[in-house]
């Protein structure tokens, strides 16, 4: 499958307990200075850029060299969100144009990649025709790159000749034995290769291509799909082992094995994880690892925020028809960005001096209330904006009393958005809640009655009181009623039931 | 001497760019093989470059109609337990 172009890490994070450090903005102040400079504007690498930046997926690369169990070569559904999903396939012309227009239109747009729907680097006319020409045209967008591995080590050199400083490896598996179960076939050497062998050949080619970016200095993520059963366990080791070869990020995502999409994995009842195994072994990950948790699996030709797709506004027909002053477009980005820099800067300066603050009261006080879990349904992350039953996925936070700390994302399941058609709304609900269990209040915009009662059923309060609140700032004042009304001094109701 | 792509191809590109004639032709409902371009790689590779990547089986076939990547040939072994 296309490597998902959600994104990656590097030395051990000191002075944070494991679990509780995700790609945050703390994580992102602890990678080391340069690492940090490089990432601090892209949206799949740091949480707090991608409330503030925008990126783009050109689908320039339709073409797949390997065969992966949880995909399915056939989908191009334009109602889905997923890796490996687009609508319309690019030449690097057209994917030019598209990049230079979308980029005058939003002047967050910071990173261009390349992710699919098949491989970058199965298209390599295609992908590196269109870096050629965007590093000319628009010098100042970020260039990136997903790739399954298998072709990386004779590419290398080209990709560090256009200045790409961040790729993405899809890495499931060190093992052989494991690969076989994931990998039927790859397409090697003028042939179809498979079985034992197949894997052997993609792993070697993935370290080596892993080993070779690292030594020119090129940001290297390794993105992991969690197969339960297969690789769960294994995917400890992987996490350590491209530490070691000084991976700087490494994204463990959940198997997506819907049997409507068609994959092996989905037609043969292979389940994904539960949201609490994914974030066990994000956990168990992290000890090793920077993690990124805010990764939202996106389609291969996503455009704009993380976490929205604004593709339809910029079809070929459309971008056909815009005049765009490429010059004026790049001089608004840089001075954009500039102030968008300074402004987070000055927020990194003001919480490292808060911090300061918190640990000195801390001693001088008692315990100020459990952590709290809540679910946001929001558009961007930023604001609470969003309709419970219009929501795609939820943001996750831990909330204490000096921090609102985001544990990860969960996608609704509301695949279609056709499936109240399908008389399946009862169900899709349930799937939703089931994997919100953990959490104990929804902070959306609004939310029909029918799930209302359904949410407090579960144990999860509804609060639509905060709609069009800044997250952050609604969900410390949930929290504060919430002290105040000495619902913190009880185990969550969820864990009461356990 | 020529192969041919027909119904249950999915269009996935594969194919297009290996070719050594040049012979796969972008079109709806599916992509399609040159008659006049295609030598089944007897010139250019021990096995036929389409065949050798396409992920669907049975959509390419010799000119006895005879897939050359029949069913069950690329389907994973099935899994025990």
């Amino acid at each position: 499958m296309p490597t998902p172009s959600t994104s990656n890490p590097t030395a051990p994070i000191s002075g944070c307990a494991s679990g509780r450090c995700g790609s945050s903005t703390q994580q992102i102040d602890e990678l080391d200075a340069s690492t940090a400079q490089r990432v601090q504007d892209h949206p799949c690498y740091s949480e707090e850029a991608h409330k503030y930046f925008a990126r783009m997926h050109v689908a320039v690369a339709p073409a797949c060299n390997i065969q992966c169990n949880y995909c399915n070569r056939k989908y191009d559904c334009s109602n889905e969100s997923r890796p490996g999903v687009v609508s319309e396939v690019l030449t690097a012309a057209q994917a030019v144009k598209k990049t230079l227009a979308v980029a005058a239109a939003i002047p967050q747009m910071s990173v261009l990649g390349i992710a699919g729907p098949g491989d970058a680097l199965a298209n390599p006319e295609r992908t590196f025709a269109t870096f050629a020409e965007l590093s000319e045209r628009a010098p100042d967008l970020k260039l990136c790159l997903s790739t399954n591995g298998l072709m990386l080590p004779r590419y290398v050199d080209q990709i560090a000749a256009y200045h790409v400083d961040h790729v993405t490896i899809t890495i499931n598996c060190i093992d052989p034995e494991i690969g076989a179960q994931i990998y039927p076939w790859i397409f090697w050497n003028h042939r179809r290769v498979t079985g034992r062998e197949a894997s052997e050949i993609l792993i070697s080619q993935q370290q080596k291509g892993l080993e070779m970016l690292v030594e020119r200095g090129i940001l290297v993520k390794v993105n992991s799909v969690m197969i339960p059963g297969i690789n769960d366990q294994h995917l400890k080791e992987v996490s350590r082992v491209v530490r070691a070869k000084g991976a700087f990020l490494h994204n463990v995502m959940p198997l997506i094995s819907d049997p409507a999409h068609g994959t092996h994995f989905g037609l043969t009842g292979q389940r994904g994880p539960t949201p609490q195994e994914l974030k066990a072994l994000q956990d168990d990950c992290a000890g090793d690892m920077n993690m990124m948790r805010h990764c939202q699996q996106c389609r291969a030709d996503a455009v704009g925020m993380l976490g929205e797709d604004r593709g339809a506004e910029f079809t070929l027909e459309k971008i056909e028809a815009m005049q765009i002053d490429e010059h004026a477009a790049m001089g608004r980005r840089i001075a954009l960005r500039a102030a968008i820099n300074a402004e987070l800067a000055e927020k990194r300066a003001a919480r490292h001096a808060a911090s300061a603050q918190v640990i000195a009261l801390h001693r001088a006080t008692v315990s100020p209330g459990r952590p709290v879990r809540m679910a946001v349904a929001s558009s961007t992350g930023a604001i609470i904006d969003t309709h419970f039953g219009h929501a795609k996925s939820f943001r996750i936070l831990e909330v204490t009393a000096d921090s609102v700390h985001t544990l990860g994302t969960r996608a609704a399941a509301q695949y279609c958005g056709g499936e109240a058609d399908c008389g399946e709304a009862d169900n899709t609900l349930a799937r939703t809640l089931a994997s919100l269990a953990d959490c104990e209040v929804m902070l959306c915009s609004r939310i029909g009655i029918e799930p209302w009662g359904k949410l407090e059923a579960a144990g999860i309060r509804p609060d639509g009181s905060h709609a069009m609140e800044d997250v952050a700032s609604a969900a410390r004042a949930v929290w504060q009623a919430m002290l105040e009304s000495g619902q913190l001094a009880n185990a969550p109701a969820h864990q009461r039931r356990a | 001497m020529a192969l041919e792509i027909i119904a249950g191809c999915v269009n996935c590109w594969a194919c297009v760019t290996l070719c050594p004639h040049q012979a796969i032709i972008e079109a709806q409902p599916h992509f399609l093989i040159d008659p006049l371009r295609c030598t089944e790689c007897v010139d250019a590779h021990a096995t036929p470059q389409c065949a050798a990547i396409c992920p669907v089986e049975g959509v390419i076939v010799n000119e006895l109609g005879d897939p050359l990547n029949p069913p069950g040939s690329l389907s994973p072994p099935a899994r025990f337990g």
